[in-house]
């Protein structure tokens, strides 16, 4: 019974994990750019979600209304600023450009809130849910369930909307997209706000799981790389089989193998995947 | 790197060995790390520069090396000795490593060589019975080096250090100058055609990633040898990856001679704004990391060549790289190292889809 709730443990994290990599595999498969500043962005969301629940008893479901065109807003700024200036540039210059940024924000929040560990203990706190052997507490589940709901909306966006399409239109072909008349740079700078919203709302989601540090946001973005590697490159079902997969192979390997292993566990698995199958689980590069 | 170039560089180098005479112990902690951070910066321009594979594995290197010759040292190993056999250990380590991960490009590449630091740090925390675990490792004084008197010490581990660069820098040019490098600046431009024409590209580029990794990994011996105490978030920090990238970049990409001016120019201005805003130090460097890479792409050293270029009278013409000798047309544009808009991971997934 114990593998059962490892086993749904496992899931619970996998949700959560998907919602995080689903944005940063969307800029990596539309804009080729490596978004560093991914994890800070998420954790960022964290203290948000934090400083409004303690400041104002804001519910953290609640924020994510706030948060989603604040973070949007951000990432488009960030991108029609500062990256589309090199956006053609070699991987190098994009990768180092966005570390320089990460730099940036990570001292930001280090000088701002500290590297103290906060918490969000929602009060009254929600509880359990009791099944059986299982347990599972609820804010998981809600956050589970906001990750799975938000997962769904990009891929509806992405499959339906306008927009959505010029951006699966401008990740097929550039060069052909424009000719189509789509306002590539635009486009490009939308979809980075994509990004950045689902990695703010990420990390409301998260703040109600786990404990919130600057620190943690280099944990995020291992987290982020190791699941687009898993799942695919650029899709949105790839990062839910992937977040999955990352989700449920670190639960049991910790069973296994003891908690401590987990970090090798996933670069381990990340690296094999990049040798073995590069083209992930999915095994195509998704198109929505 | 032009002879003349080198030349200046070597003597620039040579020097800089004159820093113990002015009994400062500040000034020889600052050279230690001007040669430490140049045997990086100069180290990844190997496999980053004339390959053009954009390679987050210094930090590896440095950090196995400091734990492989840290171990031997504190167990009673000498210095030279124990370099010796943490550069070899990293050689063989990256030479098949790079078999395995040089299969991979552009974005893919990076992260892989990203995780290889990522491992073996975790590695060292959990292996607490050899390294110590996330408690660190001591590695004791040792009286041999420079009598047991603070400034004497200092100058010991100064000369190491500034003979490892000119070793490592005097090697770097030999392999530009060799066939190897010729066929490194091949890959760079376009590899399938290198592989045409007889470039053995998986053996090359394995190599230049050995001889990136084999003189960090001495360094990174020297450094815990001179800090006596290393512990696995240190020596294995990713901004041991980043900084020589910055330094490269910052000197003027692919040219051993501009990583060289590059890692000192860093060094400087990270001393600068340690000493000046200590609260936002990482934050200034992130800044200089902008700003270096909107308005000097092509580091320090395209001020100098646009000078030459306009008193010359004949412009670059665009797109050409620097650091690529003169005389060998760009094959591919710069903005593409591996060649495709989207990064197909490796060649046989690129084949896909």
């Amino acid at each position: 019974m114990l593998l059962l709730q490892v086993l749904i443990n496992g899931i619970v994290l996998g949700c959560l994990y998907a919602c995080i990599a689903a944005g940063f595999s969307l800029v990596w498969g539309v804009l080729n750019v490596i978004n560093l500043t991914h994890g800070s962005i998420i954790v960022l969301g964290s203290y948000l979600a934090w400083a409004s629940y303690s400041a104002w008893g804001i519910a953290p479901w609640t924020i994510l209304l706030v948060a989603l065109p604040l973070f949007f807003l951000f990432g488009y700024l960030l991108q029609r600023g500062v990256l589309n200036r090199v956006i053609s540039a070699r991987v190098l210059v994009t990768l180092t450009l966005t570390f320089g940024i990460d730099l940036i924000l990570n001292n930001a929040m280090l000088y701002f809130f500290k590297a103290d560990y906060r918490r969000l203990a929602l009060d009254p706190p929600l509880g359990s849910l009791i099944w059986g052997p299982v347990v599972v507490p609820w804010d998981r589940i809600v956050a589970m369930g906001f990750a799975l709901l938000m997962t769904l909306a990009l891929y509806v966006i992405l499959r339906q909307s306008r927009i959505g399409r010029a951006i699966v239109a401008v990740r097929l072909d550039r060069e052909a997209s424009r000719l189509m008349g789509v306002d590539v740079p635009a486009i490009y700078a939308i979809a980075f706000g994509f990004g950045a919203a689902m990695a703010g709302a990420a990390g409301v989601l998260m703040a109600m799981v786990y404990p919130i540090s600057p620190i943690a946001s280099g944990a995020y973005l291992g987290k982020a790389f190791v699941v687009c590697v898993l799942g695919g490159l650029g899709s949105v079902p790839g990062a839910v089989v992937g977040g999955l997969f990352l989700g449920v192979v670190e639960s049991l390997g910790a069973l296994a193998l003891g908690p401590e292993h987990s970090v090798t566990l996933s670069f381990g698995l990340l690296i094999l995947f990049l040798v073995v199958r590069p083209q992930g689980l999915l095994g195509r590069r998704g198109f929505e | 790197m032009s002879r003349t170039i080198f030349l200046v560089c070597l003597a620039a180098i040579t020097l800089v060995g004159a820093l113990p005479w002015f009994d400062s112990a500040y000034a020889l902690r600052l050279g230690t790390l001007a040669c430490m951070y140049a045997i990086m910066a100069v180290s990844w321009t190997v496999i980053g520069g004339f390959a053009g594979y954009p390679s987050f594995a210094t930090a590896a290197f440095f950090g196995l090396g400091a734990y492989s010759g840290g171990l031997l040292v504190s167990n009673g190993w000498s210095l030279v000795a124990a370099a010796a056999v943490a550069g070899a250990l990293a050689f063989a380590g990256a030479l098949l490593l790079g078999i395995i991960l040089l299969r991979l490009r552009g974005h893919y590449f990076a992260i892989a060589s990203l995780a290889v630091a990522e491992v073996l740090r975790e590695i060292a925390n959990s292996a607490t019975e050899l390294t110590g675990g996330g408690m660190g490792l001591n590695i004791p004084l040792d009286v041999k080096t420079g009598g047991g008197s603070i400034l004497g010490e200092a100058s010991y581990f100064f000369w190491a250090m500034w003979v490892l660069l000119i070793i490592c820098f005097v090697a770097v040019r030999l392999i530009e100058r060799s066939r190897l490098g010729f066929g490194l600046v091949c890959i760079r431009q376009n590899e399938a055609a290198a592989d045409m024409i007889g470039v053995n590209a998986t053996l090359y580029k394995s190599l230049a990633f050995a001889f990136s990794g084999v003189f960090v990994a001495m360094a990174g011996t020297l450094y815990a040898a001179w800090v006596h105490y290393i512990e696995p978030t240190d020596v294995f920090d990713v901004l041991f990856a980043v900084k020589p990238i910055v330094m490269a970049l910052l000197g003027g990409l692919g040219s051993a001679a501009g990583a060289l001016v590059g890692a000192v120019a860093f060094l400087g201005v990270e001393e600068l704004v340690w000493r000046n805003f200590l609260h936002f130090h990482s934050a200034t460097l992130g800044l200089l990391v902008v700003v270096l890479l909107l308005f000097l792409p092509h580091g320090l050293i395209s001020i100098v060549r646009r000078g030459q270029t306009t008193s010359a009278g004949a412009a670059n013409p665009p797109g050409i790289p620097p650091g690529i000798p003169p005389g060998i047309p760009p094959g591919i544009p710069p903005g593409s190292p591996d060649g495709s808009p989207d990064g197909s991971p490796a060649r046989k997934a690129g084949s896909h889809g």
